[in-house]
């Protein structure tokens, strides 16, 4: 399309560049700068305003001697194993029945996926209601005769995250079923009258041949899933607030606590920090795998 | 993508076969689980309290009452504003609508031009933009917040627009930029013959013949910024504060008793929005969400 060479370097594709400015100035000012910005800052002694005052890695040792800082990145990391596993394996279930020729399929896949279009703070809401002790789930078997069942899982703080999963994946599994199903439906019928023809039970198939052959739809969702993970934080405001006791304090809390109310910027950034390392880490060995690779061939 | 709309094959020919019970077994079980808490909300929302004290969450209202609805919408308090959760809703509404449309024309003249106009480093900020998108929102809150109050528009709507553009430029310009590239390139090609510029190709070709993924675009914006709750919060004042953020201050207020019914009530109309959008558009929706997933 640029193939038409001409002499002002600058001014060809004129319109071009004017059209693409806002992404020039996002991708440069907000992303790179604004990331880099961060990162530099988290090595000051900033409180209230930003201020240049160097400190090394001093805001990171106190980050990581901070009981707050260590709960929220422990339950983030439970939260988030839970959270993919359980993502990931039901998301496939689903996919994999919804994907037996079955009627009402679409009413099905509506019904699974209306939640993804709600926000999290309806989620949390709805679920914080649904598991209230005194009104909720749990008073109503125990209405029903049962009179010691205890299920209160938001205000135990060894089970507060469960309950927050219960929300998470009630929310989300049904985007992770759309993937996951169109990942199957992507899978040559050769190979599923192949397997046919050697006799392969259904269930085999899926689990040797067609899970292998669905890797990149796997890893992708994973990558999709950890990074909102990552992020979690509306889910949690309304649900819980990090209660009960910072049992379900998450990374993304303690920045903004820092940040806007506590009034301690460099803690903040410090944090802010981290999350941006553990997307890295999860992003980068992903970016590799479908990029890097496919240019070497 | 594959296609997501219609199974392949002929219909099993049995149906009350231990497969099919199992299968559809657990596909019930599952809906129950999809459906019970829409189910409660609105149950609850239409309670009056003495009823939800007593009773039992699931159970149908005795006696329907739109009172919580009304209570909500009107009157719920935040801190010591008493207006209702319809202040939200318009804030919402003043937030959504210029932040859809903003974002969507500067996406899709940016899409258009990564297509079918591409200049030195073009491709170089696309892959960053991309990456940016991975990028924890929490690591660019504060700069945002100096370069908006630099600029003279922190707290201000104009202020969260432009974040919402900004922030919703890498998914749509995914979006746009994967559909311009599947048009036929002849048609670029003719119309540069026929002596057409940048802008009269982009009104006269690509936008009629785009319409279908303008749709995709709405979808996905009206709902990911009506349930946006962190912007909101960081960049903007409580008069002006969207709805989720109002909602959650009212239902998780610590002040007062607590009105299970008109705090379902809030929850449902905050949720209103996204659902309409959602059932409308069908299986547009699930185009959106998938075009946002799978990377070009």
């Amino acid at each position: 399309m640029s193939g038409q060479a001409k002499p002002v370097r600058l001014l060809r594709n004129l319109n071009a560049k004017i059209a693409a400015v806002p992404m020039i100035l996002t991708t440069l000012v907000v992303f790179v700068g604004g990331t880099i910005w961060t990162v530099v800052y988290s090595f000051t002694d900033s409180k209230l305003l930003p201020r240049l005052r160097w400190v090394g890695l001093d805001q990171y040792e106190r980050l990581w001697s901070t009981d707050l800082w260590n709960m929220a990145i422990n339950n983030l990391l439970f939260f988030g194993v839970m959270s993919m596993t359980f993502t990931i394996s039901i998301g496939f279930l689903l996919a994999v029945l919804m994907d037996q020729k079955i009627r009402f399929e679409d009413t099905f896949r509506t019904i699974m996926l209306y939640p993804f279009a709600l926000s999290f703070i309806v989620t949390g809401l709805v679920w914080q209601w649904i598991l209230d002790p005194g009104m909720g789930l749990q008073e109503v078997v125990r209405r029903m005769g049962w009179e010691t069942f205890s299920f209160d899982p938001l205000h135990d703080a060894d089970t507060v995250l469960y309950g927050l999963l219960i929300a998470g994946l009630w929310q989300g599994t049904g985007f992770t079923m759309c993937l996951m199903l169109a990942g199957l439906r992507g899978i040559d019928d050769d190979i599923w009258k192949a397997a046919r023809v050697d006799g392969i039970p259904r269930w085999k198939t899926y689990l040797f041949v067609v899970v292998p052959m669905m890797r990149p739809v796997f890893i992708t969702t994973l990558v999709l899933v950890a990074a909102g993970i990552i992020k979690l934080y509306d889910l949690v405001v309304a649900q819980t607030n990090g209660n009960p006791g910072n049992a379900s304090q998450m990374p993304a809390m303690y920045v903004y606590r820092y940040m806007f109310t506590a009034q301690n910027l460099g803690q903040g950034f410090a944090a802010s920090t981290m999350m941006l390392l553990s997307v890295l880490i999860v992003l980068i060995p992903w970016a590799y795998l479908e990029f890097g690779g496919k240019k070497r061939g | 993508m594959a296609d997501l709309s219609n199974p392949r094959g002929t219909r099993p020919k049995s149906r009350f076969t231990l497969n099919n019970i199992v299968l559809y077994g657990i596909l019930g079980l599952m809906s129950i689980y999809y459906l019970l808490p829409l189910y409660v909300m609105v149950m609850t929302s239409l309670k009056d309290m003495a009823e939800i004290r007593m009773g039992n969450i699931f159970a149908p209202p005795v006696e329907v009452t739109f009172h919580p609805w009304v209570k909500a919408w009107a009157e719920a308090c935040t801190g010591l504003n008493c207006d209702g959760l319809s202040r939200g809703f318009w804030n919402s509404v003043m937030i959504t609508v210029p932040s859809v449309i903003i974002s969507i024309i500067v996406a899709s003249v940016n899409g258009y031009a990564l297509v079918n106009w591409k200049f030195k480093g073009s491709e170089v900020f696309f892959t960053i933009l991309i990456f940016g998108s991975f990028i924890p929102y929490q690591i660019m809150l504060y700069p945002i917040v100096i370069i908006l109050r630099e600029l003279g528009i922190y707290g201000t709507l104009g202020g969260l627009i432009m974040v919402h553009t900004i922030f919703g430029m890498p998914i749509l310009t995914l979006l746009f930029r994967n559909y311009f590239s599947s048009l036929p390139e002849e048609l670029f090609k003719a119309a540069r013959v026929d002596g057409a510029g940048f802008w009269g190709i982009y009104f006269q070709i690509m936008l009629p013949m785009s319409m279908p993924i303008f749709v995709v675009a709405l979808i996905l914006q009206i709902t990911g910024i009506w349930n946006d709750f962190l912007f909101g919060v960081v960049f903007t004042k409580p008069e002006i504060y969207p709805m989720t953020v109002q909602l959650n201050n009212i239902v998780n207020s610590v002040q007062g008793v607590k009105e299970y019914n008109v705090n379902m009530a809030a929850t449902m109309l905050t949720g209103l929005v996204p659902l309409i959008v959602y059932f409308v558009s069908g299986k547009l929706f699930v185009r959106g969400i998938a075009a946002g997933a799978v990377k070009g």
